[in-house]
């Protein structure tokens, strides 16, 4: 259980893990996610979206970057490897129906969990573009997965590198006035989850995000996750991961996450010297 | 800070007077009630406040042998046992206490044994001046409740010594029957369930969602006032006993309640899956950075150990000015907890006096010594800040008439409003039920307030399943957790006969 049967690195920081979990394998739906820790003791949980899922094979896949103590930890995992705590899946699967136009834009590493909805709403008979922002090529994931499954892909990168030279809300408006989605399905950096919905909301198109805050247990035990949603608080991990982003106060929310940057940081940069001096 | 000037005294200095007074009262037997009646209460020792401010080590250490024994000499071994009365689960008080002043503690932990599990657990967490110590005669006589025979103190030392000395035993399970029951959760309820099942010889899965077993008393109860290594020992019990745990595993969403039943074979079901959704006051600035409730807090600082912060990856607010709202067990662990993670002021904010307060005694106390600022009569009207908490502004109250609980009716008094400033706020105003099973498991009933609904034998609305503990009771008690779950160990037990 819980062994590392595959592990990709998809660019510089971004690596893919598919892991054996076949009980999660079986039970998962898009846009669901699960919560790992790496030992008993003092190891943090962290949550992960559940980027695909094969229950044939008993394996899911999580994509991560590499951004702080844990992920960098996770990352030096290899193959054979078994993930000591795995908890999943947690979260309301994604409400999937045949809209008709369906956008789907992603923001970095919000390609991945972006993948399992594009594919279920295409799957659904939907109309699917997609839109994928990164700061350059380099950091650009999925591009050919999604390629396959979308009428059309729109690439930008913030330097030019690849696609377009522009950030996501650019092409995101463009496609709002000449080709009116139905739905848009916002995932990435929650300042672009922000500016994707403010894109949105002068059209009135229902703008679905996927919110990545902190979380610890998972289950609605701690409210450490809440949000305020249309000036009700909410538990991202019970009562989403996905809401309406019109309503979302990303403000408060992106504090939310900055709470421990500082004290993550230093425990980063310890353990970035930690597992050097290892190697 | 009065409590904190009078002199701390050391376990040793208590053993020594206890040890003098046992030698009188030994040359004086047989005892007369006049003579039990004015032997003083037998005092806990502890750690001194200032020093267990900085560590979190258990504070109170426990009696002494002579303690014990002085202790146990109080009782009046009233026939009628009023005190039998008050305890959830009718240990019998008298007799285990009558061992312990003979000097036989193992003879007394097998007869709390008889009606109990989880002593050592209950002797230190449960409400004794509400329950059995309520009813004692010697405090009746005394007029004080807190003069009542220490019968927690003389519990937690009897478990303590069996388990010190290794004498813990794997009770013996009858034969297997192959007959699978499924136990969800780990906190007390469900350990005595799987413990009284598979003594049956059935086989039972613990399925827990978090890494760790034991419920509350894991992640939330502090290590100072309940060592973890307690409650490890009760789950190595379970395991040497053969029950299978399954950490990691949500039952609702990593699989559905009806699927264990229909797809996994197991023939019954308990679900104790306590009270754990914690309560918000709905005010403005609740959600703001450094507002915790009560379970994230206490969640990041044991069961994640933040505050190890040389060690633990999980982190918690460097707090210099904390506010805790609320007046339970769990305001005051909270409350400590922030005192032993360097807060330099900790407030208790609480609406009504500290006579309603529903926190343990010792623990009002406790946290008094410690330096924790209590403000009772004041409730939060809103948290001010602008991304980050930086004061919380109160109100002031009164008592008014008594409500539906028999309790005055706090009322706010208007215009007397005024501001503290704090960095952070917890909020520990209770726990409502999590739904995540009921969600998911239609024909499940539950009350209106989330709870499970059950039948005298802890029976749900559905075949096969039962239920207890928080999960039935709403936020309650480790004892009323237990209680529960031996009776659901005997439906399930008759169920599978
Ligand atoms: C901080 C604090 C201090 C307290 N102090 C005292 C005290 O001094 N004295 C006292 O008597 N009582 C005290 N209590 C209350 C007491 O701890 C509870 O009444 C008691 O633990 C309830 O036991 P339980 O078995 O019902 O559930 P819990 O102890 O709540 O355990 C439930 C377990 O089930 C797990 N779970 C939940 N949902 C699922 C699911 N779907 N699938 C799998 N597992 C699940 C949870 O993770 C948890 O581990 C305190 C409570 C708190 C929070
Ligand atoms: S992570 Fe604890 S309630 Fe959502």
């Amino acid at each position: 259980m819980n062994a590392i049967l595959n592990k990709k690195q998809l660019s510089q920081n971004v690596y893919l893990m598919e892991l054996y979990a076949p009980i999660i394998s079986g039970e998962c739906r898009a846009g669901q996610f699960i919560i790992l820790s790496l030992n008993n003791e003092f190891a943090e949980r962290i949550p992960l979206t559940i980027a695909d899922s094969n229950p044939e094979k008993g394996t899911i896949t999580i994509i991560f970057q590499v951004v702080g103590k844990t992920t960098l930890e996770l990352s030096n995992l290899s193959e054979g490897e078994k993930i000591v705590n795995l908890l999943g899946p947690l979260g309301n699967p994604t409400h999937i129906e045949k809209f008709g136009k369906v956008l789907c834009v992603a923001g970095g590493i919000g390609v991945a969990p972006s993948y399992p909805i594009a594919k279920a709403m295409k799957k659904a008979g939907n109309e699917l573009k997609v839109i994928i922002g990164a700061r350059s090529k380099e950091l650009i994931i999925y591009e050919s997965e999604m390629r396959e499954l979308s009428d059309e892909l729109i690439v930008c990168t913030d330097d030019g590198s690849c696609g377009r030279k522009a950030i996501v809300t650019e092409p995101l408006k463009e496609l709002c006035i000449s080709w009116k989605p139905d739905i848009v399905v916002a995932i990435g950096p929650a300042i672009m989850m922000k500016f994707c919905a403010e894109t949105t909301r002068p059209f009135g198109i229902t703008t679905l995000v996927s919110l990545n805050t902190i979380m610890i247990d998972g289950t609605g035990m701690c409210g450490g996750c809440r949000v305020t949603v249309g000036n009700e608080t909410k538990f991202v991990c019970v009562d989403g991961p996905e809401f309406d982003g019109h309503k979302v106060d990303f403000d408060n929310m992106m504090a939310r996450l900055g709470a421990y940057k500082d004290l993550e940081s230093q425990a980063y940069h310890k353990c970035k010297l930690d597992s050097s001096l290892k190697k | 800070m009065s409590s904190m000037s009078h002199k701390h005294l050391t376990q040793q200095e208590f053993d020594e007077a206890a040890r003098i007074s046992l030698d009188a009262l030994n040359s004086c037997q047989p005892l007369s009630l006049k003579d039990r009646l004015s032997i003083p209460v037998q005092e806990m020792p502890s750690q001194d406040p200032i020093i267990r401010r900085e560590n979190t080590k258990e504070v109170a250490l426990g009696y002494t042998e002579n303690q014990a024994k002085v202790e146990a000499l109080r009782c009046l071994q009233c026939k009628n046992a009023p005190c039998i009365n008050g305890c959830p689960v009718r240990i019998d008080i008298p007799r285990f206490i009558k061992e312990i002043a003979d000097g036989d503690f193992q003879k007394a932990i097998e007869v709390i044994k008889e009606n109990s599990l989880l002593s050592a657990v209950c002797g230190r967490v449960c409400p004794q001046e509400v329950q059995c110590q309520l009813y004692c005669t010697v405090g009746k006589s005394l007029k004080n409740v807190l003069k009542s025979v220490s019968i927690g103190r003389l519990e937690r030392f009897v478990a303590d010594r069996e388990r010190e000395e290794g004498n813990i035993k794997a009770p013996q399970g009858k034969p297997d029957t192959s007959k699978r029951v499924a136990v969800v959760g780990s906190g007390p309820a469900s350990i005595v369930v799987a413990a009284d099942v598979r003594r049956e010889g059935h086989s039972v899965t613990l399925f827990e969602a978090f890494h760790k077993t034991g419920g509350v008393m894991t992640y939330g109860i502090p290590e100072f006032r309940l060592p973890k290594s307690i409650v490890k020992s009760e789950i190595d019990t379970l395991k040497a006993m053969g029950v299978e745990i399954k950490t990691n595993f949500v039952v609702g969403k990593t699989r559905k309640l009806t699927d264990l039943i229909e797809k996994d074979g197991y023939e019954a079901v308990f679900i104790g899956t306590g009270a754990g959704l914690p309560k918000f006051m709905n005010i403005e600035g609740e959600n703001l950075v450094g507002v915790y409730s009560a379970n994230e807090f206490l969640t990041r600082a044991n069961l994640m150990r933040a505050y190890d912060r040389g060690m633990a990856a999980t982190p918690i607010a460097m707090s210099k000015k904390v506010a805790v709202v609320g007046g339970g067990n769990v305001a005051m662990d909270s409350a400590r907890t922030a005192v032993r993670l360097g807060a330099e002021e900790v407030y208790i904010i609480y609406r009504r006096t500290e006579n309603e307060m529903p926190a343990r005694v010792e623990e009002i106390a406790h946290a008094k010594e410690e330096g924790v600022i209590f403000h009772t009569l004041v409730n939060p009207k809103r948290i001010l800040g602008k991304l980050q908490a930086e004061a919380i502004e109160c109100l002031r109250y009164e008592l008014g008439e008594p409500d539906d609980s028999g309790r005055r009716r706090p009322v706010e008094i208007p215009g007397s409003e005024f501001v503290m400033n704090v960095d952070t706020v917890i909020i520990a105003i209770g726990n409502e039920s999590n739904p995540l099973i009921s969600q998911t498991t239609p024909g499940l009933k539950c009350n209106k307030w989330g709870n499970i609904i059950v039948d005298e034998n802890c029976k749900t609305s559905m075949d096969k399943v039962y239920a207890g503990g928080d999960i039935v009771l709403g936020a309650a008690t480790v004892i009323l957790a237990m209680g529960q779950g031996r009776i659901a160990a005997r439906s399930i037990n008759k169920l599978l006969a």
